[in-house]
């Protein structure tokens, strides 16, 4: 087994006695002491501090950058303002997924993209094979670069004091540069919980000092640590996707939901072609939202949707929700039968067990 | 570090042997914290009865499920009904509080380990 790969902040995880999991090849924290129920709330009701160095950063620039971004995402790349950040993804020609990620416009001829870890080397070979052509640089930043994420109604409230920058005027999906704690940094109003919140990049060697600064900052206002446990709960509640979950290789883009980020008439990119082949014959499955009604039947990610003992779908993710006190989760099922109060059966240890087709996400913050 | 009156297995089970020939069944407290916030544990009915390292129920924690396995034969005489409304005992008292189920041996404790060979086995498993 080759060695686990280390965030700048592993040690300081393992200071604060952090159960640290192989996730992808990275040494990463799954909980602290706390434990994911208290982390989870904490996201919710006050703040939760993150660790997300291990996702990639991948810096395209040069005269031909819009056009190479353009190619490789459905999502319209050139409709985003300086400053301004879109969801998207990387597609396969047949409408799957490289992967999904973000792109901020760092300048009119140069983006930066943000990938998942663990597909971090395939999204930047990905890029570089596509790129001949396109006058551009492309740079894998990840190795330089650390990124925590401050999540929860308080995260404005207890970063502000650290930087001269004005958050509020920061809008959702929209960034600015500044300092924080005297730490130049990327100040991101982004999140994977549901929750306000930002994400800061920073230099790897400057990670822990950012990350000491708004745990000092955030804790007696209740700022808890906050692992990938708790990280999975909070996104699945808002139905936010997750490569190897909801989206991989084999679905593509509309069967995931995800129409709103493929602009079939921005131009050509690659899966274009797929997808407009896939939105005329509407697809024969469909990502739902699931209850089960016995507290005692918890589905988990993979299990298989049964009926009459066949399987006819599978569950992507599923927890106890600890923010709605059910267990839900997110399953493909055929299309005719992805109806909100309608029934499915899931295989849970050789059960069929009922479940309720409920409305998604699940969870949604007051704005 | 784990009670030495208590047997247990290798699979992170502890059982308590009475002087009456019942024993009380629980997990480790190294189990509880592999498994983490517990939300439900399945129970069997009283009066079943299992062979030694048979499955009589499950834990389920936010992130995973983990199956229990009985540690010697016996019929259950008893489950911990509190757990139904309380599985946090599981976590916040593994040895005391989180009890499962209440037995009445009918066979013997052959294969069990004890505190300090259970103890060796956890540190070779964390490290």
């Amino acid at each position: 087994m080759s060695e686990l790969m280390k965030t700048p902040l592993n040690a300081a995880h393992r200071a604060l006695n952090a159960k640290m999991v192989d996730f992808g090849g990275w040494d990463m924290p799954v909980q602290y002491p706390a434990g994911i129920i208290a982390e989870h709330e904490a996201v919710r009701t006050k703040a939760g501090l993150f660790d997300v160095s291990h996702m990639g950063e991948i810096r395209v620039k040069g005269p031909g950058a819009l056009a190479l971004v353009e190619h490789l995402t459905p999502n319209a790349v050139s409709q985003l303002v300086l400053g301004q950040i879109h969801y998207t993804a990387f597609l396969y020609e047949n409408g799957t997924f490289v992967d999904d990620l973000l792109v901020y416009r760092e300048g009119e001829e140069e983006f930066l993209l943000v990938v998942n870890a663990g597909n971090s080397d395939k999204d930047f070979a990905w890029v570089q094979q596509h790129a001949g052509g396109y006058d551009c640089t492309v740079v894998n930043e990840s190795p330089a670069t650390g990124q925590i994420a401050l999540q929860g109604p308080l995260a404005l409230g207890i970063l502000q004091p650290l930087t001269q920058t004005p958050l509020a005027p920061i809008g959702y999906y929209h960034y600015t540069h500044g300092e924080v704690a005297g730490i130049k940094c990327l100040i991101s109003r982004t999140g994977y919980t549901g929750e306000d919140g930002f994400e800061l990049y920073c230099a790897a060697g400057d990670t822990e000092a950012v990350w000491n600064a708004v745990m000092a900052a955030g804790t007696p206002q209740g700022l808890l640590p906050a692992g990938l446990g708790c990280r999975n709960t909070l996104r699945l509640e808002c139905k936010m996707a997750l490569y190897g979950h909801e989206i991989d290789d084999t679905i593509h883009a509309l069967e995931a939901g995800l129409g709103w980020i493929v602009k079939l008439d921005k131009g050509a990119f690659i899966g274009r072609e797929a997808l407009l082949a896939a939105k005329a014959a509407p697809s024969a499955r469909k990502l739902v939202g699931f209850k089960t009604l016995e507290k005692r039947d918890i589905a988990r990610d993979h299990m298989a949707v049964v009926q009459d003992g066949q399987p006819i779908g599978f569950v992507t993710s599923a927890a106890p929700s600890p923010t709605c006190g059910i267990n839900l989760g997110l399953a493909y099922v055929p299309t005719e039968l992805a109806k909100v109060g309608g029934r499915i059966q899931i295989d849970i240890r050789g059960r069929a067990v009922p479940a309720e087709l409920i409305p998604t996400p699940f969870y949604k913050r007051l704005k | 570090m784990f009670p030495a009156d208590l047997k247990y297995t290798k699979d992170h089970e502890w059982l308590k042997p009475a002087a009456d020939g019942t024993a009380l069944v629980g997990i480790t407290s190294y189990a509880q914290d592999a498994l983490g916030d517990v939300v439900f544990v399945d129970l069997p009915e009283v009066g079943a009865t299992f062979g030694q390292g048979e499955e009589f129920g499950t834990v389920e924690s936010v992130k995973t499920v983990s199956e229990l396995n009985l540690p010697a034969a016996g019929e259950v005489l008893e489950v911990n009904e509190t757990l139904a409304d309380h599985p946090e005992a599981v976590n916040e008292d593994p040895f005391g509080r989180g009890w499962m189920v209440k037995i009445k041996l009918t066979g013997d404790l052959a294969g069990l380990l004890d505190a300090p060979a259970y103890e060796a086995l956890v540190s070779a498993e964390s490290h």
